[in-house]
């Protein structure tokens, strides 16, 4: 049948052992590409979050249409504009290397989920708690720090965890781009060792594992904060 | 006698909601005012104005000589003459009850933390949660934790105190402890503002009763004139009401 037919060849598991190291190799490409992402992207998430928080309406203006604009393009264009077009108007030797334009462009991408993360977070803390501190004469400063953010953390936290196993798979896109990530392996055994079907089921099956992994521990992360309430 | 707290022309707008329109009153040292009227006065409003909670549309807030109002007055710093006690108590629940205390008077008056936990432990002994010092405020009933957001406030050393409907969130059961704290406060002399549905504890407590209707003070006097002889329409349909 048609089915039978087109699934030949060495079976999933063959092609795996025999391809570890390589699938080992990208599956670190990924993570670090997404912990690099994420890991800036909370740094400058953070100040975006800040920003957006400004009562200088330009201020605020300007890192609202960042984060609508990053939110609202896919991740892909994002990339391809990142990689593509900024080494062509600029001739700063940082962004000759694609891995540094794509990875910038992650991270900018990142940066704009996080901050909603941080805005929600801090949205999430009841208006009584900053209400109370200000009627203690707690400074701005002082307030955010000792009574907002340790509250905030508790919605933040989980919501963080989620976007690093969401740019998990975003940094499926880079494999256009030739970066070693889990999605390249497949591009590479397609192309030396025509393997058409088995490199695709193995690299889902590793995005699967590991992010609904992350996912079960994040639950348990949530419930753990939850108990303090 | 100069005012503590002189309020003058005060106005608040919700967009076009006209909530106070036009307020004049002084706060005196010592005294204990209460503010009764029905829901949507603006009683809470005019509460929140004190201490620029609520930021007025338009008049003036005269603190211990500062305008309020004025964008060069160091806001923080007056806020911790004003302690300020919620209907929904506001309690800090990350932090230990003592942690509750000492938080503000050790960040914002450099206060050491012997000091600032020999006083926070001789506040809470007054009010009965010496032995919950260490717990979480989640562990306390809501009585506990308005009287710990009372001690709170103290902590701070103010010059006047205001109560937002102090006892509305709480089970009848709860009201009286928290209502005894208030009073000790009062007879320790401490200049008190409160907005309170308690007709009795107006009663009883107060040197002056605000009544407040539709935004402005329609009267203000003595509890037993306010109470036993009310001269304004309003007042007289209101107690007729709540008594």
């Amino acid at each position: 049948m048609g089915l039978g037919l087109a699934l030949t060849g060495p079976s999933m598991w063959s092609v795996f052992i025999e391809n570890f190291g390589l699938f080992f190799d990208c599956l670190i490409g990924t993570l670090k590409l997404a912990g690099i992402s994420v890991g800036f992207g909370t740094v400058v998430g953070a100040i975006v979050c800040l920003a957006r928080m400004s009562k200088n309406k330009v201020i605020y203006g300007l890192f609202t249409a960042y984060v609508e604009i990053l939110r609202g393009t896919p991740i892909l264009a994002q990339l391809y504009i990142f990689a593509f077009v900024i080494p062509m108007v600029t001739d700063i030797p940082f962004f000759a290397n694609e891995y540094n334009c794509v990875v910038l462009a992650l991270i900018i991408n990142s940066s704009a989920y996080v901050s909603e993360v941080f805005r929600s977070g801090i949205q999430s803390v009841d208006k009584g708690q900053t209400e109370a501190a200000k009627s203690l004469g707690m400074s701005d400063f002082n307030m955010m720090t000792r009574i907002v953010l340790p509250q905030a953390v508790k919605t933040i936290l989980p919501s963080l965890a989620n976007e690093f196993i969401m740019m998990i798979k975003e940094t499926s896109l880079a494999s256009t781009f030739f970066i070693t990530e889990l999605m390249y392996a497949r591009t590479y055994l397609m192309s030396t060792k025509f393997l058409t079907w088995q490199p695709i089921f193995i690299v889902a099956i590793i995005y699967f594992v590991i992010t609904f992994t992350l996912s079960k521990l994040v639950n348990v992360l949530e419930k753990r904060l939850a108990v303090s309430d | 006698m100069e005012a503590l707290i002189k309020v003058i022309d005060l106005n608040k707008d919700f967009g076009d909601l006209h909530v106070l329109k036009g307020i004049n009153e002084e706060i005196h040292k010592g005294e204990v005012v209460t503010i009764i009227g029905p829901s949507g006065s603006g009683k809470s409003t005019f509460l929140r104005c004190l201490n620029m909670l609520e930021k007025p549309t338009s008049g003036s807030i005269i603190f211990e000589g500062d305008d309020l109002m004025d964008k060069k007055v160091n806001l923080d710093k007056h806020r911790q003459k004003m302690g300020m006690v919620f209907q929904h108590f506001n309690v800090f629940p990350h932090l230990t009850v003592l942690e509750n205390i000492t938080i503000t008077p050790r960040l914002e008056k450099k206060i050491s933390k012997e000091v600032a936990d020999k006083k926070a432990m001789e506040l809470l002994a007054k009010v009965g949660l010496a032995d919950r010092a260490d717990e979480y405020p989640r562990k306390l009933s809501g009585g506990q934790k308005q009287r710990l957001a009372i001690v709170r406030a103290m902590a701070m050393e103010p010059d006047v105190m205001l109560f937002d409907e102090p006892t509305s969130a709480l089970d009848p059961e709860m009201v009286k402890d928290v209502l005894e704290v208030i009073r000790s406060l009062a007879d320790d002399g401490m200049t008190c503002v409160i907005v309170t549905h308690e007709m009795g504890f107006a009663k009883q407590i107060s040197d002056r009763v605000i009544f407040m209707d539709d935004g402005i003070i329609c009267e203000s006097g003595a509890p037993e004139a306010i109470f036993n002889n009310p001269q304004h329409p309003r007042l007289k349909e209101f107690l007729s009401k709540v008594l």
